[in-house]
C-alpha cells in the first residue's frame, strides 16, 4: 500500500471511469437459405445487437449449376438453349450478348428485321423482369396486393413471348446469325417460316397500352402511399464513389446519380434509331432504385411501339454453314440486363463448342456491396435494401 | 426526376384503386383475367412448345436429333431390313426400320433442338400440356404415345405482312 | 339473485355470437382481399365459397400437434389460453339492443380496457417461450407495440366519457340518441380515427404487423404454433376485430340505434344496426389492410408516442373546455 501511495503512479479521480452499459453479447441470427425475402437460397449471417445489425457475412453458392463447365461439353446451338435459365426472369436477355459474342468471333452481321425482332423482345424481357420487382418488393416492405395486379399485367407479355417464340420464360429464339428462320429442316417444316404470327402488332400495341396505365397505377398504388415513402427515403443510401468502387451497374447505378447506360454503346442492336430517356436518381436510396425501374418499364414500352412502327422487312438469318465451327479466338461482349451489365466471354479454339465460356452476371457483383452497405442498419431496413437491389439467385452462383 | 401531383394524400388515392378493383371484380360486364382451371383451359398459342409427336413413316434412325440433344433423353434403336427390288433383278435396298424411339419427358428441356435438325421432318410440335403422372416412369413416352400426339399438331398459321 | 340457468343461457349465447362474428369477419376478410386482387377467392369450398372459415376449422383440428424439443412447455402450451381469454370477456358488456346485453354494468368503458391488455402477456409469453430466435424477436416487438398503444386507446375513450357523463355503454348510447348526433360528428372526430388506429394496432393488423412480419420473421411469434393452438390465435385476432369494431360504433356511430325508426321495434332492428355499423368499419380496415405496407419498429413508436397521445390529449382538454362552458 505505502509503494503504491509513493510511487507517484496513483490514478487521478478524473482518469477513473465507471461503465454503466450493461455488457452484452451480438446475437448470431442466421438469415438463412430458405427466407421468404431472399431471392432464393442466399444465406445472410448476421450479427444483430438487438434490432440493429454489426456485420454481415454472405454465404453464396447454395445454386451453383456449373454453367461454366457445362459449357465446355456442348455445341453452341446446345448452350444458347442452356443460358437463358441464368436469370430466369428476364429468359431472352440472356441469351443476346453469348450470340453476340460468337458473331463477333465468327465476323458475320445479322440482318436488319433479326436485329429489330431481337430488340423487341429484349425490352418485353426488361418489362416483365421489373414488373416481378415492382410486385415483389411491394410485397417485402408489407403490401400486400400489388404483387398480384403486376403478376396479372406480366401475363400479358408472357403471351406476346409465347405466340412468337413458343416459350414463356425460356425462348431459345436466337441463332448465330439471326433468329430462328424455320421451323425445321426438313423438306415441308422448311417452308414454315417462324417470323411474327398474324395479329401480333395489333395485340403488342394493345398490351403496351395496358402496360402504360399498369404503370400509373403502381405510382399511385405503391409510390404515393406516405408508409412506403417513409420506409425507403433515406435509406440505404449507396453514392457515387461507392457504387463505382464495388462495380455495381444497372439500375443501382443509374439511382446513385451516374448517367451510364450499355443500351447506347451496342452495335448489334439498333437503339440509337429510337428516342428514349435514360432516368437517373439523385440521392441512391432505395426509393430512387425503385422509381429509376418504373421509369424504365414505361420508356421500354415507348420504344417497343416505335419498332413495330418501323418494322424494314428481309430475310431472318444470315447463311451459316450447317455445322457450325468457330474460329479461333477470344471475344468479350456485354448488354445492359434487366439487372445490370451481363458479360460473356468465350475462348475458342475453332471446335465445336467453346473451349472456357465465362459469364459476368450483374447480380453477383451488385450483392459485394451488401456486408458495407448493412453495417449499422436495423432488421427492416435490411430487407427493404435487399430488396431494392434486386437479384436473383440463379444469376449470383450460376 | 417527376414529382407526383396526389389529388388526395396519397394512401387514400391508393384505397380507391384497391375499391375500384373489387367492384371491377364483382361486376359482370368487365372480362375475368382468371381461368378456373379443371373446368376451363386456357388457349395457348399454336407455336406454344408442349409434347413432341413422331411420324414414324418419315423417320430413318438418322440419330441427328439423340446426337443434338442437350440432355440426351432420346433413345433410339433401329435394325436395317432388305426389301426387295423395285425391279426385276436388280439389287435388293436396306430400310431403316425403327425398334425403339423414347422421349424421357422427365429429362426433356424443351428446347426443340431435336425438331429443328431433323432433316426428314418426323418431329413436331404439339401445345398439348396435360401429361402429367403419377409415377415418373411414366414420363417415357414411347412409340406409339407419340404417334398419338400426331393428331394434335396444329396447322401452320399466317404470319404478319 | 341470478339462477345459474340464466347465466348458462346467456354465457351460451354470447359464445355462439362471438364465433359467427369472427367466421364473418374472416370471409369479409379473405373474400374481400381476392375481390380487390381481381381474382375470385376461395370457390369450390361451398356455396361459391362463402362457407370456407368452417373448412379451415376441420383442417386444423385434424393437424399433428408439434411441440417442439427445448421449449418451455407450460408457458408455450397455455398462451393461446390468455389471449383467446382476453378477447371474449370484452363480448360481455356490448349491447345490441337496450335490455339485450350479456350484463350491463356500470362501469363498462373501465371493464373493457382493462380486458382488453391481458392480450399482451400472452403474446410475449408465446414468442419467449418458444425456443426460436424469430420467435423471441416477434414477441419483443410486439411487447414495445402492445404497451405504447394502449394509451391513445384508453385517452380517446376518456373523452367520449366526459362527452356522455355516464361509463356504462347503455348509457353511451341513449346520450347520443338524447343529442340527436352520434359522437363521431357531434365533437369526437378525432378521437374516432385515433381509436380506429390504435385498435389497428392493439390487433396487430398491417400496417402494424411487425410482430407477425411476414416477410421477415415468419410469422414471428406465431412461427411455433401448429394446429389448434394457431387456430385459436387466429379466432382470436378476428374476434379482437369483430368486438372493437363494434364498441367503436357503439362508442362514436350511435350503436344500436337508427334516426326514424320506431322504438318499440328496438329489440329487432338493434342487432341488425349494430352489425350493418361493425360491417363498414370491418370493411374500411380490411381496405386499409391490403392497401398499405407495413411501418418500420421505431417509426411505429415514434408515430403513438410524439403524434397520437398529443392528439388525444388535446382532445380531452377541448372536450372538457366544451362540457364546463356549455
Amino acid at each position: 500500500m505505502d509503494e503504491i501511495l509513493n510511487s507517484g503512479n496513483i490514478p487521478y479521480v478524473s482518469e477513473a471511469s465507471v461503465s454503466v452499459e450493461i455488457e452484452t453479447e451480438d446475437m448470431t441470427l442466421n438469415i438463412g437459405p430458405q427466407h421468404p425475402s431472399t431471392h432464393g437460397v442466399l444465406r445472410l449471417v448476421a450479427k444483430v445487437d438487438g434490432e440493429k445489425i454489426s456485420s454481415v457475412e454472405p454465404v453464396l453458392g447454395y445454386m451453383h449449376r456449373g454453367y461454366e463447365k457445362l459449357a465446355e461439353v456442348r455445341t453452341y446451338p446446345q448452350i444458347t438453349t442452356l443460358v437463358n435459365r441464368i436469370d430466369w426472369v428476364s429468359g431472352f436477355a440472356n441469351e443476346i450478348p453469348f450470340i453476340a459474342a460468337t458473331e463477333k468471333l465468327m465476323e458475320i452481321e445479322a440482318p436488319e428485321r433479326a436485329k429489330h425482332i431481337r430488340l423487341i423482345l429484349t425490352e418485353m424481357a426488361r418489362i416483365a423482369s421489373h414488373f416481378v420487382f415492382n410486385g415483389a418488393y411491394a410485397l417485402e416492405i408489407g403490401a400486400l396486393t400489388p404483387i398480384f395486379l403486376a403478376m396479372e399485367d406480366r401475363e400479358r407479355i408472357l403471351d406476346l413471348i409465347e405466340s412468337v417464340t413458343g416459350g414463356r420464360f425460356h425462348p431459345n429464339f436466337n441463332r448465330i446469325g439471326g433468329i430462328k428462320p424455320a421451323a425445321g429442316s426438313g423438306p415441308t417444316t422448311k417452308k414454315n417460316v417462324q417470323d411474327l404470327p398474324s395479329g401480333f402488332y395489333q395485340e403488342t400495341r394493345d398490351a403496351m397500352e395496358k402496360v402504360l396505365e399498369a404503370v400509373e397505377r403502381m405510382e399511385d398504388l405503391v409510390g404515393g402511399n406516405e408508409v412506403f415513402k417513409m420506409r425507403t427515403k433515406g435509406v440505404g443510401i449507396i453514392s457515387k464513389e461507392l457504387a463505382e468502387e464495388y462495380g455495381v451497374s444497372g439500375p443501382i447505378l443509374r439511382a446513385s446519380g451516374v448517367k451510364f447506360d450499355l443500351r447506347t454503346q451496342t452495335d448489334f442492336l439498333p437503339y440509337d434509331k429510337f428516342e428514349y430517356e435514360i432516368p437517373t436518381g439523385e440521392n441512391g436510396d432505395c426509393y430512387d432504385r425503385w422509381y429509376v425501374r418504373l421509369v424504365e418499364m414505361r420508356e421500354s414500352a415507348k420504344i417497343i411501339l416505335q419498332a413495330i412502327d418501323s418494322m424494314p422487312s428481309g430475310p431472318l438469318q444470315t447463311k451459316v454453314p450447317k455445322v457450325i465451327k468457330v474460329p479461333k479466338g477470344q471475344s468479350y461482349v456485354r448488354t445492359e440486363n434487366p439487372k445490370g451489365e451481363m458479360g460473356y466471354y468465350i475462348i475458342s479454339e475453332g471446335g465445336l463448342g467453346p473451349y472456357r465460356l465465362k459469364i459476368r452476371t450483374p447480380s453477383f457483383s451488385n450483392i459485394s456491396i451488401l456486408p458495407v452497405l448493412l453495417e449499422g442498419q436495423l432488421l427492416p431496413d435490411l430487407i427493404a435494401i435487399m430488396g431494392s437491389l434486386d437479384f436473383v439467385l440463379g444469376d449470383v452462383d450460376r | 426526376m417527376k414529382n407526383f401531383r396526389p389529388k388526395l394524400p396519397g394512401f387514400l388515392t391508393g384505397m380507391k384503386i384497391l375499391l375500384f378493383n373489387m367492384f371491377k371484380t364483382l361486376s359482370p360486364f368487365s372480362p375475368n383475367p382468371n381461368v378456373n382451371y379443371p373446368f376451363e383451359k386456357e388457349i395457348v398459342a399454336p407455336r406454344a412448345r408442349g409434347v413432341i409427336a413422331l411420324d414414324q413413316e418419315a423417320c430413318t434412325s438418322c440419330m441427328l436429333c439423340a446426337r443434338q440433344c442437350p440432355d440426351w433423353c432420346i433413345y433410339i434403336e433401329g435394325h436395317k431390313e432388305l426389301q426387295p427390288p423395285t425391279k426385276p433383278g436388280g439389287r435388293q435396298r436396306s430400310r431403316a426400320v425403327l425398334d425403339r424411339f423414347d422421349i424421357d419427358y422427365a429429362l426433356c428441356m424443351y428446347c426443340g433442338i431435336c425438331v429443328e435438325v431433323c432433316p426428314f421432318d418426323a418431329l413436331f410440335w404439339t401445345p398439348e400440356y396435360e401429361y402429367s403422372e403419377y409415377n415418373m416412369g411414366d414420363m417415357l413416352h414411347d412409340k406409339t404415345r407419340l404417334d398419338q400426339w400426331l393428331k394434335t399438331v396444329p396447322e401452320v398459321e399466317g404470319l404478319e405482312s | 339473485m341470478i339462477d345459474g340457468s340464466e347465466i348458462l343461457v346467456k354465457a351460451g349465447i354470447v359464445l355462439a355470437f362471438a364465433l359467427n362474428g369472427a367466421v364473418i369477419f374472416t370471409i369479409l376478410d379473405v373474400k374481400g382481399a381476392s375481390w380487390m386482387q381481381r381474382r375470385p377467392g376461395p370457390l369450390h369450398v361451398g356455396l361459391r365459397g362463402f362457407i370456407f372459415p368452417l373448412a379451415e376449422i376441420i383442417k386444423f383440428f385434424q393437424k399433428e400437434d408439434i411441440t417442439p424439443k427445448n421449449v418451455d412447455t407450460a408457458v408455450f402450451k397455455w398462451a393461446p389460453a390468455y389471449v383467446l381469454a382476453s378477447v371474449f370477456g370484452l363480448f360481455v358488456v356490448v349491447p345490441i339492443s337496450p335490455t339485450l346485453v350479456g350484463s350491463d354494468l356500470d362501469l363498462g368503458v373501465f371493464y373493457l380496457l382493462a380486458i382488453s391488455s391481458l392480450s399482451t402477456l400472452g403474446v410475449l409469453t408465446a414468442g419467449w417461450s418458444s425456443a426460436n430466435k424469430y420467435s423471441l424477436m416477434g414477441g419483443i416487438r410486439a411487447a414495445g407495440q402492445l404497451i405504447a398503444y394502449e394509451l391513445p386507446l384508453i385517452l380517446s375513450v376518456v373523452g367520449v366519457v366526459i362527452q356522455a357523463e355516464t361509463m356504462s355503454l347503455v348509457g353511451i348510447v341513449e346520450k347520443q340518441i338524447e343529442w340527436g348526433l352520434p359522437f363521431a360528428i357531434s365533437g369526437q372526430g378525432i378521437a374516432f380515427i385515433i381509436f380506429m388506429i390504435a385498435a389497428t394496432a392493439e390487433m396487430m393488423r398491417v400496417p402494424f404487423d411487425m410482430p407477425i412480419g411476414e416477410s421477415e420473421l415468419v410469422s414471428g411469434f406465431l412461427t411455433e404454433y401448429s394446429g389448434v393452438r394457431f387456430l385459436i390465435f387466429y379466432i382470436a385476432e378476428y374476434m379482437n376485430m369483430f368486438i372493437m369494431c363494434a364498441i367503436a360504433s357503439t362508442l362514436f356511430l350511435g350503436g344500436y340505434h337508427f334516426p326514424l325508426l320506431p322504438v318499440e321495434w328496438v329489440n329487432f332492428y338493434g342487432p341488425v344496426v349494430l352489425i350493418t355499423k361493425t360491417f363498414l368499419l370491418g370493411f374500411i380496415l380490411v381496405l386499409v389492410r391490403w392497401s398499405f405496407p407495413r411501418f418500420r419498429e421505431d417509426q411505429l413508436q415514434n408515430l403513438a408516442w410524439k403524434i397520437l397521445i398529443p392528439l388525444s390529449l388535446l382532445n380531452i382538454l377541448i372536450t372538457s373546455i366544451m362540457k364546463v362552458v356549455f
